[in-house]
């Protein structure tokens, strides 16, 4: 990996991150049938720092808003609270500006699924000069055809493909097309929202190799989202844990495998089926991600934690520095 | 003897291009209370051989020749009025989706009930304990009030439980389960598959577990084969295939997956992609993408045959190289 | 050009198309009316609107097989001496051009409407879906009317082109609502997909992410409409002609034809009458056939 750069300030810093969405019915039927307002919390004070160069990894599993802290990031979503600061800069103000271009020039997104992230009906070649044409970075049309192409050989693939359409191409090698278009515009940072949850294992190997390498070569920071947890500790310098819209553990990677403090985080671990260590026995942890719309009161883990105490369940727990981590619980803290 | 024997099965899915071979000469085993797991990336027939076992092969796909036979009765070729008797009784079957799985309009309890009706010659209240009790077995709590519940009001890990009581309902032989965990979260999963080891061993039912996930099937079955492009790999006991493969794409899988004890710089990759079902080479479907390919590997197609711990379709361990 | 229908006869689509003879045998003949539309010139043999070439002694002419026919008007002729088979010609043509140009301008508002009112949501989307349960509620016929008889009332003296005008917004007022339902339901889905989020992150206008991105994702269905939407057209011109509000005597479609040879049904020349409406089924039912084909091909391929 990389080793981290000691700059005066990180690329990215999010502070007390949240989003809410209203999912009410609709108004007529609130009235009729007396039905109060549904907000949805999917991300409910979220902070953490990427230095520049560097992977932080988002693990959760499914509820947990991590999708949603991908698209906060990009400016996909506005936040309900809180700020983003990319490079110094306020970046939601920056979206919102006649100068968003210049922002959107420097963060990009990679997505999960590879069928749904390449229009159908666009060639290769169209698809990956769009953010080149769109921020006006190349107008004359043979220099364009020739930056697509090395676009294109620098994920591995060849010229030869830019008048093909997506469907000629496996979920692989459409991924690359996106990790392509993503990086047409030579961006620093970029969000990749589970890339590879979507591939078989030989071709993640392929897709994860390529990012590293890019990584490495253009010096680029990664925001990596991902459920897999055995990918994570392949490509991130540091993870963070979310469960139910909140940061619950986030520490250097090394420091999170081998010792994880946070009740869930090491149910989590506890929880993948481990390759090599066959046969092994197991006791799982019971009970299931409770419905976001309803969160439980204080620790959102309380229900679930075999260390929840009455205080678990009165008062949530702020992310406080620990021993070189950040961890959310009363029991640690 | 064995519970389940695949023989030289090969599924043809006619189209106007010519015919496909979907799986091409396939033949294993299945033991009686054995759980072999079947893995392989997609496209490689895994799900085609689950859904031609259980005789759910959707048209134009057939099966071309070859056969399946359970407890000594040939199953492969008998008509849908027959294959229904099969079904259930003696094979049980868990999908991938637990939300279509289980039909929305009526309560779980009908469903269990209907399916040990249909299978077992007991009485309607007789079938309601039995099925109160498979709840309970499933790890359901409050399993009397919850029988009359709808689907919709479980959560996905509760309904795969549902699913799993579903499929041993009428105490089949076999289950087939076709990714029973991959459309649940991790957590989730470490419950069912360790819910599915017991249920299965307690009521001595063979399972035959198919998905791409290496970890579950370390940690599920006794024996595992690798399919690629149609055709089996490699087949043994699942500690043999998984720490010391024989075939060279088995190799090549484990190490190109990320696992939690190591920690590498680069996966190693197996360059190129499955080939497509019309585009299959001649020899061995592996040898271009092969690390260790020579003359024979091109010309002819190895058969499954013994090599080191597992039983392998390699040249590399099978006779001289002629 | 070859090349490409090359291309398109090989996919398929196109292998669809040469399995089934009833797609081949519309086409064929939906290929032979247009073409004898556009070509109507040429290929008719007389003009039955250049009033100097009629002579009134060879009025209403039973067709050539039956007694007292002739081979100068194969299928007889009119009350004033119009060779009919020249008047199917010419007549079709004018069906056909208001069919095709009323279902265009339907398809074009229709799409945009239903494109708006997905991309934007909200209470643009709820004003639009409303104002098309509106438009619904109102039978097709009667909104033609209404709108083709307040057409002819506010200009009586109105240059023909005039009438043609209103008789085509007439009709495709009455289309448009369904493509815009069906352009609203693709553009709900595909608006969520991840090429417009990669659009949106790359900053791209959502005038531009609309049309370029989503637009050519939600037509395939609009195809199908379309093309049996040309038929319907058609008919309700033909139903407004007959009725009297549609194509104006001088240039008579289809349905002006078979509602003046209904006068003339009942002494015996039927076949003033039944060759227009029998050219009508003829063009309807080939258009709809094809329209079903379309369906059926495109549908698989709708994953």
């Amino acid at each position: 990996m990389s080793a981290p750069d000691f700059q005066a300030k990180p690329l990215v810093v999010a502070h007390d991150l949240a989003k809410t969405f209203d999912v009410s019915a609709p108004w007529l039927n609130r009235v009729l049938e007396r039905k109060p307002r549904q907000l949805l919390h999917a991300v409910d004070g979220v902070s953490f720092e990427i230095p520049k160069g560097q992977t932080l990894a988002l693990v959760g599993e499914s509820g947990c808003g991590k999708s949603t802290v991908a698209r906060l990031l990009v400016g996909l979503y506005e936040p309900t609270r809180g700020g983003l600061t990319f490079d110094g800069q306020d970046a939601h103000s920056a979206f919102k500006s006649p100068d968003a271009k210049a922002m959107r020039q420097r963060i990009q997104m990679i997505f999960q699924d590879p069928y749904a992230s390449l229009n159908p009906r666009w060639t290769v070649e169209a698809i990956i000069a769009e953010p080149l044409t769109e921020h006006g970075l190349i107008s004359d049309a043979a220099e364009l055809k020739t930056r697509v192409a090395s676009l294109l050989q620098s994920v591995g693939l060849s010229a030869l493909d830019m008048p093909k359409y997506p469907h000629q191409f496996s979920g692989g090698q459409r991924q690359r097309i996106s990790i392509a278009r993503a990086l047409a515009t030579a961006p620093e940072f970029l969000v990749c929202d589970e890339p590879t949850s979507a591939l078989d294992v030989s071709v993640q190997a392929q897709v994860l190799n390529i990012m590293k390498d890019l990584q490495r070569e253009r010096g680029l920071t990664y925001l990596f989202i991902s459920h897999n947890l055995a990918v994570v500790r392949h490509v991130s310098d540091r993870v963070g844990v979310m469960y139910l819209g909140r940061l619950v553990e986030l520490a250097d990677k090394h420091t999170l495998f081998a010792n994880p403090r946070h009740p869930y985080t090491r149910m989590l671990l506890d929880a993948i089926p481990k390759m090599h260590d066959t046969g092994r026995a197991r006791t799982p942890v019971q009970g299931e991600v409770p419905n976001p719309l309803n969160p439980p009161s204080g620790c959102s883990f309380h229900p679930r934690c075999p260390q929840a105490t009455d205080l678990c369940k009165s008062e949530r727990p702020p992310l406080r520095h620990f021993k070189g981590i950040q961890i959310a619980c009363h029991g640690v803290v | 003897m064995s519970l389940l024997q695949v023989k030289n099965l090969v599924v043809e899915f006619p189209n106007r291009h010519g015919t496909l071979r979907a799986l091409d000469d396939i033949s294993f085993d299945i033991a009686p209370g054995e759980i072999l797991g079947v893995v392989g990336e997609s496209g490689a027939g895994k799900s085609l051989t689950g859904a031609s076992i259980i005789g759910l092969l959707e048209p134009p796909g057939r099966v071309a020749s070859g056969q399946i036979v359970l407890e000594g009765q040939r199953i492969d070729q008998l008509n849908a009025d027959q294959m229904r008797h099969i079904r259930g009784r003696k094979i049980g079957a868990i999908f991938q989706d637990p939300l279509t799985s289980l039909n929305p309009l009526y309560t779980i309890g009908r469903q269990l009930t209907e399916t040990i009706l249909a299978h077992l010659p007991v009485t309607p209240q007789e079938a309601r304990r039995r099925a109160i009790d498979l709840l309970k077995d499933t790890g359901i709590s409050a399993a009397e009030e919850r029988i009359d519940h709808y689907p919709h009001q479980f959560s996905g890990g509760m309904r795969q439980r549902v699913v799993i009581a579903l499929a041993l309902a009428a105490e089949p032989r076999l289950i087939v389960a076709d990714e029973p965990t991959t459309a649940l979260d991790v957590s989730i999963q470490a419950q069912i598959i360790s819910l599915l080891k017991k249920v299965c061993k307690d009521r001595g039912a063979a399972v035959m577990l198919i998905t791409h996930d290496m970890g579950v099937i370390a940690e599920t079955c006794d024996r595992v084969a690798v399919m690629y492009a149609g055709r089996i790999a490699e087949i043994g006991p699942v500690h043999q295939v998984i720490n010391h493969p024989s075939h060279p794409y088995t190799a090549g899988l484990m190490a190109s997956i990320p696992d939690m004890d190591s920690d590498r710089e680069r996966l190693n990759q197996i360059d190129g992609a499955m080939p497509r079902l019309n585009a299959i080479p001649s020899g061995c479907a592996f040898n271009p993408r092969c690390p260790q390919v020579f003359e024979r590997c091109r010309q002819e197609r190895p058969e499954l045959g013994s090599a080191g711990g597992t039983r392998a379709a390699c040249w590399l361990h099978q006779g001289v190289a002629s | 050009m070859i090349s490409v229908l090359k291309r398109w006869l090989d996919s398929d689509v196109g292998y669809s198309f040469r399995q089934s003879p009833t797609a081949m045998v519309a086409a064929a003949i939906a290929f032979v009316c247009l073409f004898c539309s556009v070509f109507a010139g040429w290929v008719s043999p007389t003009n039955p609107f250049d009033l100097a070439t009629l002579e009134l002694g060879d009025a209403r002419l039973p067709p050539v097989w039956l007694e007292g026919g002739s081979s100068k008007y194969l299928l007889g002729t009119d009350d004033q001496g119009r060779d009919i088979l020249s008047a199917l010609i010419y007549g079709s043509r004018i069906s056909l051009i208001v069919g095709l140009a009323s279902v265009l301008l339907s398809v074009a508002f229709g799409v945009a409407m239903g494109l708006l009112a997905g991309f934007r949501g909200g209470w643009v989307d709820a004003l639009l879906m409303r104002l098309c349960d509106v438009m619904l509620s109102f039978p097709a016929i009667l909104v033609a009317l209404l709108i083709a008889g307040v057409g002819r009332a506010m200009f009586p003296d109105a240059h023909e082109s005039l009438a043609f005008g209103v008789l085509i917004i007439s009709i495709s007022l009455t289309g448009w609502v369904q493509y815009a339902r069906t352009v609203r339901g693709s553009t709900l889905v595909e608006r969520n997909k991840e090429y417009v989020q990669a659009a949106r992150v790359t900053g791209v206008a959502p005038l531009r992410i609309m049309v370029r991105h989503v637009l050519p994702n939600v037509l395939g269905p609009v195809m199908v409409l379309a093309t049996i939407q040309v038929a319907t057209a058609i008919i309700t011109e033909a139903t407004l002609s007959f009725l009297g509000v549609g194509a104006p005597p001088t240039s008579p479609s289809l349905g002006t034809l078979i509602r003046v040879g209904n006068d003339y049904l009942f002494s015996g020349e039927w076949w003033i009458t039944i060759f227009p409406g029998l050219m009508l089924v003829l063009i309807a039912l080939s258009v709809n056939l094809l329209g079903d084909w379309l369906r059926d091909a495109l549908n698989p391929r709708l994953r």
